[in-house]
């Protein structure tokens, strides 16, 4: 069978599993930003809690993404079959890169810059807002740009917990041994994965502030 | 005169936690009494860590006293909330630490802008500030930190610390990381500027040449202690043997 006679016969169901790709990483990586990015602000305030928290995300990095679908199954409210578990899955892999950049975007401001903004009466928020996100923004974007490529990858799995996506043809095509079937699946995500990228690196190029 | 600044007994231990050092060391500063009058610029002295920095940051609360008390024109330093206060003193340092994604007019209307000055009144006072320091508004405003020279950049933080005209500048070795040829030059500009403000300063620097030439009256520090305070003339003159070591070198 010919992959383009099969997106032909196929479209409703791929634009549909396409579809839910897109949602399963969109919705995952903005709740990732949502939380990653005033965790790593908070971290930057207080030092002693970088340790633990970015071992802890670390820790989570390292568990192979089926198993951690796998053990998010049984779990209440959050677990089960289906997007929302995936979603959380994603979440916490999607966690890590942000909230790393964001502490290191903004512990990398120079001192001086800091000192020069304190000294010159601006409180913490003004600060913040100011010059440290501004100046940590180009870092902040690249870990936005790492998490969003990953969760592309990592969402193909999550069709193994009926979560739905381009992970179903994968499946299907590994358990029939049919390699356009991997391919239907492995394409499209791959060409997703290869956008985010171009995407995102075109927003660091952007909105980051650089010296040239 | 009015008093500017008025610094009593002040004094800064470390908040350690005890165990790591033994007694030497953790006081940073300790018993520094001393006024300065508007037009007066006090000079303070020291080696490398012997808490001329330190008791310029307890004025301007980036470090809070642990002893003493600090008024700024008869008002305790202490009784005003710290962001308010540091935008009545103005704040110049050795790296300068101007934000480099700010172009040099934004730098130097900050402080205006924090208080709610009209974008106007700002856009006016910064170009009279730069031209103050000798820098071209027309071709520097619009540019940003990395496209100067250290010494424009300088410039550039001298012009920052007054833009909302504090009674009182705090100086931290303002021209140390500069080229000698330029040093001598803003020391210059510097100090015809000083005729022309007549603010309250305080001047930290290691090298002596310099605060003899830009001091109206000179403090040395040693161990976090203020073991001099007197005029120039006196401070070449005296016979502690701190000062001596510092005026053998100079």
């Amino acid at each position: 069978m010919n992959l383009w006679g099969f997106y032909v016969r196929n479209s409703a169901e791929v634009l549909g599993l396409v579809g839910q790709h897109l949602s399963l990483v969109a919705s995952s990586t903005a709740i990732a930003i949502v939380v990653g990015v005033p965790g790593g602000i908070v971290l930057t305030r207080r030092p002693a809690w970088r340790g633990p928290v970015l071992g802890l995300a670390n820790v989570f990095q390292t568990i192979p993404s089926l198993a951690l679908f796998g053990f998010l199954i049984p779990l209440p409210f959050i677990g089960g079959i289906g997007a929302t578990t995936a979603i959380v899955a994603l979440v916490v892999y999607a966690l890590l890169p942000i909230v790393r950049n964001t502490y290191t975007g903004i512990a990398g401001v120079d001192p001086a810059v800091r000192e020069a903004g304190r000294g010159m009466g601006m409180t913490d928020w003004q600060l913040l807002t100011q010059v440290e996100l501004p100046l940590a923004l180009g870092v902040i974007l690249a870990g936005v740009r790492v998490a969003t490529v990953v969760s592309v990858g990592t969402a193909t799995i999550a069709a193994a917990i009926g979560a739905g996506g381009l992970g179903v043809y994968i499946f299907r095509g590994v358990a029939v041994v049919d390699d356009t079937l991997i391919l239907a699946g492995a394409l499209p995500a791959a060409l997703m994965a290869l956008a985010a990228d171009a995407l995102f690196g075109l927003a660091e190029r952007r909105f980051a502030w650089r010296a040239e | 005169m009015t008093t500017s600044l008025e610094v009593q007994g002040l004094g800064y231990e470390l908040p350690g936690k005890g165990k790591r050092e033994t007694g030497k060391g953790r006081l940073l500063v300790q018993d520094v009494s001393f006024t300065v009058d508007a037009g007066e610029t006090l000079v303070l002295l020291g080696r490398s860590g012997s808490g001329k920095t330190t008791t310029l940051k307890l004025i301007n609360r980036l470090l809070e006293p642990t002893a003493g008390e600090v008024r700024i024109a008869g008002e305790r330093a202490r009784d005003v909330p710290p962001t308010r206060l540091r935008r009545r003193i103005g704040y110049v340092i050795q790296e300068v630490g101007l934000f480099p994604h700010f172009t040099v007019a934004r730098n130097v209307g900050l402080v205006p802008r924090l208080e709610g000055w009209e974008p106007a009144r700002v856009a006016a006072r910064v170009r009279e500030l730069l031209a103050v320091v000798g820098l071209d508004p027309d071709t520097h405003a619009p540019r940003h930190p990395h496209q100067l020279s250290g010494g424009q950049r300088q410039r550039v933080g001298v012009a920052r610390a007054l833009a909302a005209d504090p009674p009182l500048l705090l100086l931290d070795e303002p021209f140390g990381a500069l080229d000698p040829i330029t040093r001598v030059e803003l020391q210059r500009e510097f100090q015809a500027l000083q005729r022309r403000l007549g603010q309250a300063m305080v001047f930290v620097t290691h090298d002596v040449r310099e605060g003899l030439m830009l001091g109206t009256r000179m403090g040395l520090m040693q161990h976090g202690k203020l073991v001099f305070l007197g005029t120039p003339q006196e401070f070449r003159e005296s016979e502690h043997p701190e000062v001596q070591a510092f005026m053998a070198a100079a």
